[in-house]
């Protein structure tokens, strides 16, 4: 018997340590049969699956930061929440962004119209903020997912 | 030696600084500073620091009531942050070119030769442009010839602000009148003492420098300074090294916040030190066969003074933290001397071999073989996800009044979990 088990249904938990040394595999096939024969499947075993792979794009640019509060609920952003930021990507209109604004890092929509920028939340009971030339102001990175916990 | 490379030296501006700031945007433009082991002294200033006079070397207890006066942010050195940052620095440089050389935590030289490029500075502005967006660490670039070379032009970038943090020497119009601009003894590889004795000859900038006779230079300065004096003249002669090898041992040891002078809060200490050793050789797959403990009191205090070591092999190579503790503890207690005052301890693992390369014994446990290592690795996960020490060894002690002072410590925003920048 191969001493590589099959890990199937694991706990996904396991999967949310991102640790950049580690490789997380899941085989997609596993492969537990007497020995003499081939395995037909073997052919088709070709990859593992990385979660990092499939979420990070640049690792260096890439960081994660949590949200605090309700501003971007109806984007499906909630507090607790944890955001996966890519630095590399430019800010266009209707990004989720993180912006440094007046020295504190907060999560908005980035929404650009007739050459003036505005910070979106998403959520009726926050009001829109508009970026003047005094506003002290620059995009920390842009949004690339949401981890959010349902369990 | 050669007349056609092309090099780059890419040096973070106040790093330390930086990695702080790079969370707290608040902090842009206010003085800052990050001060050493014990939060003892500043090691690294922001430029509005130092213009209050308070640059590197300045204690801190000194500083108690400019802080409030001039609104300065202190920061304990957080080195979990500025590893991991200084890793991003470093593989964003890497998608210019792989022949990189990371000289120290913020700088690193780029073998750039073969690259077809008809503007440099404008590369170089590049460089910078790319490690700032994705790391949000300032940088300055030096590109040149040579890394001697690269290393001057790197100092003029971020000496003068004209230049905009990059500074290129290829094909300078300039040349001899940039290298009449530096004086000897800011030069990469002239010592104090060098550079001291070259004045006595009148030879002041890099220029003067690059043009003494090769005889005269080796007789004043070996080999080592000819080759130096060739590097000025745009001929390379120190090549791009890359150091792929695992480290060949490891070191943790700290000065205590406080003196310590019982056994036991030494035991609790070395065990910790020995635990974050241990981490470290496990995250490179590697596992060792020897340990040294030593331990010593403060040199500069009037009282008895008394400094030891010891070392030890394991019978077989380990990666399993309570094997070293066990034997750490045993070598203090072979070394340690009541009645002193101990200021410092620490251990050094060594005779580290790749996890792949660990020999197979029939009689004796292997760290690879048993139930031990499921163990070891589930500490090592849940120390990862939760923040270090959430799990220890009880050895390690649970109070730990000996533990260095830092106060000032910023959150590990790219290490821990439970310690992430929060954003509202």
């Amino acid at each position: 018997m191969s001493r590589n088990k099959i890990i199937c249904g694991a706990n996904i938990q396991e999967i949310g340590v991102l640790d950049r040394k580690a490789e997380i595999s899941r085989p997609l096939l596993g492969s537990e049969i007497a020995a003499g024969f081939p395995s037909p499947a073997q052919d088709y075993i070709e990859t593992s699956l990385d979660l990092n792979q499939q979420l990070i794009m640049h690792e260096a640019a890439t960081f994660f930061v949590k949200v605090e509060g309700d501003s971007m609920e109806d984007s499906g952003i909630y507090a607790g929440d944890i955001l996966i930021v890519d630095r590399s990507l430019p800010a266009i209109d209707k990004k989720i962004i993180i912006a440094a604004l007046e020295g504190e890092l907060t999560v908005k929509q980035l929404r650009i119209k007739n050459g003036r920028w505005y910070l979106f939340p998403k959520n009726k009971n926050y009001q829109t903020i508009e970026i003047t030339p005094d506003s002290d102001f620059f995009v920390w990175g842009v949004v690339t997912y949401a981890i959010h916990k349902l369990f | 030696m050669s007349r056609n490379k092309i090099f780059a030296l890419v040096d973070c501006n106040s790093f330390y600084v930086a990695c702080e700031r790079v969370f707290r945007p608040d902090l842009r433009g206010k003085p800052v500073g990050v001060l050493s082991n014990n939060d003892g002294i500043v090691v690294a200033a922001s430029p509005e620091l130092k213009e209050l006079n308070m640059g590197r070397g300045t204690p801190a207890f000194k500083m108690k009531k400019a802080i409030k006066k001039y609104d300065i942010h202190l920061f304990s050195s957080n080195y979990a942050l500025y590893g991991d940052m200084s890793a991003r620095v470093m593989k964003s440089l890497a998608y210019f070119t792989p022949n990189l050389e990371v000289y120290s935590i913020d700088e690193a030289f780029l073998e750039l030769t073969g690259i077809n490029c008809k503007n440099w500075l404008q590369y170089g502005r590049i460089i910078k442009a790319k490690v700032e967006g994705w790391t949000g660490i300032p940088v300055s670039v030096g590109i040149a010839r040579t890394k001697t070379l690269a290393k001057l032009a790197n100092t003029i970038a971020k000496k003068y602000e004209k230049f905009n943090g990059v500074f290129n020497l290829i094909d300078h119009p300039r040349f001899r009148k940039v290298l009449q601009s530096v004086s000897v003894d800011k030069i990469w590889g002239v010592g104090r003492r060098y550079a001291q004795k070259l004045q006595r000859y009148g030879i002041q900038n890099a220029w003067q420098l690059s043009q003494a006779e090769d005889n005269w230079i080796e007789k004043m300065m070996t080999i080592v300074g000819l080759r130096l004096v060739k590097e000025l003249r745009e001929i390379s002669c120190v090549d791009i090294e890359m150091d792929i090898m695992p480290r060949k041992s490891i070191v943790s040891s700290k000065s205590f916040g406080k003196l310590v002078t019982s056994l036991p809060k030494l035991k609790e200490a070395v065990s910790q030190y020995t635990t974050r050793a241990v981490e470290k050789l496990r995250l490179q797959n590697s596992l060792a066969y020897q340990l040294m403990v030593f331990l010593q009191t403060n040199r500069f205090r009037q009282e008895p003074q008394y400094a030891n070591y010891c070392s030890r092999r394991l019978e077989v190579p380990s990666a399993y933290t309570p094997d070293f503790i066990k034997l750490a503890n045993s070598m203090l207690e072979a070394i340690y001397r009541p009645g002193y005052n101990y200021q410092k301890a620490g251990v050094m693992i060594s005779d580290i071999i790749a996890m792949k390369y660990a020999p197979l014994d029939l009689f004796l446990p292997c760290y690879l073989d048993d139930e031990r290592q499921p163990l070891i690795d589930s500490c090592d996960k849940i120390n990862s996800k939760w923040g270090r020490d959430t799990i220890q060894f009880a050895s390690s002690g649970i109070k730990r009044d000996w533990q260095m002072r830092r106060q000032y410590l910023s959150p590990r925003y790219t290490t821990c979990w439970s310690e992430l920048a929060r954003v509202k």
